[in-house]
């Protein structure tokens, strides 16, 4: 087995026991990314250099070194700030800006002893669901270069499907982490609002945004979840826990586990091929002892539209901040201070996130606000009190990520309402606060990922990643890697 | 017809807290451009603010203080405008749920007491300091004031002159300092005031178009802008014009306000809740502790001091002007120091020695157990009036032990009898043309030969006793 | 009810520019994404208290302790248009 086939566990052990060295894995994903990534355009910057001499750096500690992590190769979403490394949210505006500072999660991460490889490519400010509206041009999807690998955080899936990294650090506002992860046939899990810090996360819509990893499978999401959750002083609304944890607590025992299947994420509009894929893994669970049950979930009606008002609004006031003064880029010419404002934003953005920015605009505007933002987020409580009547029958749900596997790309360009309508099944967990993690769980016949979600509880991130690990113990979905075919 | 004036105002004050509003960076007041920030005030990519403890603890106190109901639910609001000077492009503030509403306070204009009501008061950021470069004719942007915590106090309509006005600030501005959650240094910035003011026939009941007048920051200019502005509105309405509800900014300089550029949309401001700051919640529990914790202010010392110590209004009034002065003197009594004694030197010779030294009360190096000793040693004898006086003067700087001075300089008073009898005949021989105008009934010679008798003990005696033996001299 | 003058009102706010095409299409796809966002007229949610904060968290504070504040140059490093002290904007000040 080739060491990019290893999960990020089985590399640290390896590193651990000195079969391999960090320089040795580093060197290995650089060269990687070197053939891979001139056509899956992944990463936005490459710090191989930088890698190098961390790797080197890290090797003498290998002895001493407390994470399972440690010395494991991986890359982080680039709206994500890193000290001294540009981070650009795949947007014009922010030019080559450099943060002057590190995430918090970008700190735990190094004092974990990972090795960064750089920052992945995304949708501009993370507003898509393809990755098509980076500024640095589209990702491409490893199991089929004519499609798009999900978004936003496509460029993280992307990367660790094709064996560029071992994990991938994203963010997911309504489906970044998750349906991307489905896309690209990998695991990713967008854990608790609140149990991750936000600090350093350049913002698309605060009250929904959360950090999360995507990974080969539910244990190493364990692991770096261990690593990033704790609540940081820097973000107010980061929450005290039980944490660091969730590895040690894999055991895959499900039995008992009440598993509940929202009819309504199974109807209409859903590809047959991806919910017979689902609803084997149903069975694969039960004949581990789970119990499913089939439940009705009405008001997930109500997701998006809640979804795309709260976001849009928050995003325009988050995205104000973008003027040609502070950082980033400036429209090179300019009649005085207004006009440096707009031909700097109208410039700099793009088509998505201009659109995103008007309707955040409106709902907000004098005589709107009550109408939209108001009733969004009056739904917003009814849906989280949906979630805990439901969660008073099962202890977790299951849906499909996605109601489709990855489309061409740029299929869902031209009619942004049906781009926004295929994030259904994933913004409700974000709307609500929870943990929602999504697997690979079988293949379409063009050989596409499907993957399926898991939703629990608020803090039920154990719960979540020990049911994947049960269904990963039995299937080996999780190990399949793109290659060979005719497109990579 | 007689018009009246109508007037509300919107004061920002500065809260005294060490560190900004949402961030750990120093509020101290100047510094170079730029040098009190960090990437939550500068509004860097991704940071987030955290609320400072004691900005929620002042505003309560502050609210309390003007007797306002405090919300105990209360929460952040973001209000959106792009201005260079505010680097997020909003402003986080409270809109819906401010900290405190519906207060009261009672001033004193003249004879008259009247009760101004407060609508609300909430928590928010300052913004940065712009400043034009003529050189380059571009504006630098400094965000050093970013992020400085301020409470917006907002009145009712209820002022219907400028002394009115006037007096409110000056009761807002001792209550403040009282409290210590404010310096309210006008010159500085720390208290600054909106005015919004109407004006309308004498009787009427109809509030008219208002103007809010901005960049006002002292009592003069507050007094000025508002004659003119009222005379402004007066002067369109009786010219059949209409006042046009706008911002007008009052030029110091010319004496006058004038409109300012109107904003496209500057009114659209897009409020909605705070997503980075969970909501603050003060249980009943939370607010019986802070009104415990609350100061005796200025109006309740004067009343007790008037009270308890006999001491005219006057005095009450000026031993209350400042905070560290009112402590100052009732640290004194508690020494021991009769009430109008200490009033009497605070009075004059503390004051006179500030004042000459452009200080203030706070920054003083003398104690009170200094002062205290002093006045004793007067009281006690050992030491003469005047004499005290330049022992105050020599110790008002240093604090230097009262005793030790007066020993090492050898200024006792003489209380001796023999000694003063004996300087006293020395006057007369040396001074006989004194000694025949007196027993010609000239007074004045009295005292040249007490003056006499008071160089020859080198003004250490006790000038009763020097009178009473010269009479004697004199009479016999 | 979304209609071009809307659409440049929002725009203004926005600070954004839209020429002829792109306000068309900015107006129609609004237009049906607002009209999309109606359905949720059809969930009562009278009596209903908007939530802004999906936990119950509260009185998240702060010491009012000085920490050290960053560095002048580090901080201007990335504007667009700054000397060594400030940020420079076209003039500002009226």
């Amino acid at each position: 087995m080739e060491l990019r086939e290893f999960t990020a566990l089985e590399l640290g052990a390896a590193i651990k026991k000195g079969e391999t060295s960090v320089p040795e894995a580093t060197q290995a994903a650089l060269d990687r990314i070197s053939t891979q990534d001139k056509a899956l355009n992944a990463f936005i910057t490459i710090a191989g250099e930088q890698a190098l001499d961390r790797a080197k750096a890290l090797q003498t500690g290998v002895k001493g070194a407390d994470s399972p992590l440690y010395g494991v190769p991986m890359a982080i979403k680039d709206n994500i700030c890193t000290c001294g490394m540009k981070t650009s949210c795949a947007s014009k505006i922010l030019g080559d800006f450099t943060p002057p500072y590190d995430a918090t999660v970008v700190e735990k991460l190094t004092e974990a002893g990972a090795v960064s490889l750089g920052k992945l490519n995304m949708d501009e400010f993370a507003m898509g669901s393809t990755s098509e509206t980076s500024f640095y041009a589209p990702v491409k999807n490893p199991w089929d270069l004519s499609r798009v690998p999900g978004g936003s955080s496509g460029g993280g899936a992307a990367a660790v499907a094709a064996g560029m990294g071992w994990y991938a650090i994203g963010s997911d506002t309504g489906g970044s982490i998750r349906q991307p992860a489905s896309f690209c046939g990998v695991t990713g899990i967008k854990p608790t609002y609140g149990t991750v810090s936000r600090y350093g996360l350049v913002a698309y819509a605060s009250s929904l945004d959360q950090i999360g990893p995507l990974c080969r499978d539910a244990a190493d999401c364990a692991a770096v979840l261990d690593t990033l959750m704790g609540r940081d002083p820097r973000d107010a609304t980061s929450l005290d826990g039980p944490y660091g944890r969730l590895l040690e607590t894999l055991t895959g025992d499900v039995r008992g586990l009440k598993i509940g299947l929202p009819s309504e994420c199974f109807g209409e509009g859903l590809d047959r091929e991806v919910k017979s894929a689902v609803l084997t893994m149903a069975d694969a669970l039960k004949s581990r002892g789970a119990e499913v049950m089939e439940l009705s979930f009405p008001v997930i009606e109500y997701a998006v539209p809640a979804y795309y008002i709260i976001a849009a609004a928050e995003a325009s006031s988050n995205l104000s901040r973008f003027d040609g003064v502070k950082y980033g880029w400036r429209a090179p010419q300019y009649d005085g201070l207004e006009d440096l404002y707009r031909k700097t934003r109208t410039q700099g953005f793009g088509a998505e996130v201009k659109r995103r920015v008007l309707l955040g605009t409106f709902v907000l505007s004098s005589g709107y606000y009550d109408a939209y933002y108001q009733k969004a987020l009056q739904v917003k409580a009814v849906i989280k009190n949906a979630f805990d009547q439901a969660f008073r029958l099962c202890d977790l749900l299951l849906t499909p990520t996605a109601p489709t596997t990855a489309p061409k790309l740029a299929a869902s360009l031209g009619d942004p309402l049906q781009m926004y309508l295929s994030d259904i099944n994933t913004v409700s967990a974000n709307l609500a606060g929870l943990p929602a993690l999504s697997m690979p769980c079988g293949f379409d016949a063009q050989g596409l990922p499907i993957g399926a979600q898991l939703i629990a509880p608020h803090f039920g991130e154990g719960t979540l990643l020990n049911t994947a690990h049960a269904f990963q113990l039995d299937t080996n979905w999780h190990r399949l890697t793109p290659r060979g075919g005719k497109t990579i | 017809m007689t018009w009246e004036i109508v007037i509300g105002l919107e004061t920002h004050v500065e809260l005294a807290t060490k560190t900004k509003i949402f961030c750990a960076c120093t509020t101290a007041f100047g510094g170079p451009p730029n040098t009190h920030c960090c990437p939550v005030c500068t509004g860097m990519p991704g940071a987030l603010p955290v609320l400072n403890k004691k900005v929620l603890e002042f505003a309560v106190k502050a609210g309390l203080a003007l007797n306002c109901s405090i919300t105990q639910h209360s929460r952040f609001d973001r209000k959106n405008y792009f201005y260079p000077d505010l680097p997020k492009a909003y402003q986080i503030s409270q809109l819906y749920l401010p900290i405190a509403r519906d207060g009261a306070v009672s001033i004193h204009t003249g004879a008259e007491n009247k009760t101004v009501r407060i609508h609300e008061l909430h928590m928010e950021e300052d913004a940065g300091k712009l400043i034009h470069d003529p050189w380059l004719d571009q504006t630098r942007a400094d965000y050093n004031r970013c992020g400085v915590p301020l409470i917006e106090i907002v009145t009712e309509p209820d002022f219907r002159t400028a002394y009115e006005v006037v007096a409110y600030l000056e009761k807002l501005k001792e209550t403040l300092q009282y409290l210590g959650v404010s310096d309210c240094k006008m010159q500085e910035g720390s208290l600054r005031c909106d005015v919004n003011l109407s004006v309308r026939p004498m009787g009427s009941m109809e509030l008219g178009t208002r103007t809010e007048m901005k960049n006002l920051n002292s009592f003069k200019s507050i007094v000025r802008a508002i004659d003119y502005e009222a005379k402004r509105q007066i002067e369109l309405i009786e010219e059949g014009k209409r006042v046009i509800q706008e911002t007008r900014r009052w030029d110091e300089n010319k004496d006058a306000t004038y409109a300012m550029r109107s904003k496209e949309n500057a009114q659209d401001y897009r409020y909605f809740p705070e997503p980075d700051l969970p909501p603050v919640e003060l249980s009943q529990n939370d607010l019986d502790e802070l009104r415990a914790t609350q100061p005796e202010l200025a109006e309740a010392k004067r009343a007790r001091y008037q009270r308890d110590y006999s001491l005219p209004l006057y005095d009450c009034q000026m031993l209350t002007s400042d905070k560290a002065l009112a402590a100052f003197f009732e640290r004194l009594v508690a020494l021991g120091t009769p009430p109008k004694q200490g009033a009497n030197w605070i009075m004059g010779e503390v004051l006179g020695a500030l004042s000459q030294r452009a200080m203030e009360a706070k920054d003083m190096a003398l104690t009170a157990p200094t002062l205290a000793r002093l006045i004793a040693l007067v009281d006690e004898g050992r030491l003469n009036r005047n004499t005290a006086v330049k022992v105050f003067e020599a110790v008002f700087d240093t604090d230097q032990d009262v005793d030790e001075y007066v020993t090492a300089h050898n200024l006792e008073q003489v209380n001796d009898s023999r000694l003063v009898l004996e300087a006293c005949v020395k006057v007369l021989q040396a001074h006989p043309q004194s000694v025949s105008d007196y027993r010609s009934g000239k007074e004045k010679a009295f005292g040249f030969m007490v003056g006499q008798a008071m160089r020859e003990l080198k003004g250490k005696a006790n000038p009763q006793t020097v009178n009473a033996a010269l009479r004697e001299l004199l009479e016999t | 009810m979304i209609d071009t003058e809307l659409i440049d009102y929002i725009a203004g706010l926005s600070r954004l520019e839209l020429d002829a095409g792109e306000r068309q299409v900015m107006t129609t796809q609004l237009e049906q994404i607002i009209a999309y966002m109606d359905v949720l007229n059809q969930l009562d949610t009278a009596g209903v208290e908007p939530m802004s904060h999906v936990f119950p968290v509260k009185n998240v504070l702060r010491e009012d302790e000085v920490m050290p504040s960053q560095v002048r140059y580090e901080l201007l490093a990335g504007s667009p248009a700054g000397d060594k002290e400030a940020f420079l904007v076209p003039k500002a000040v009226e």
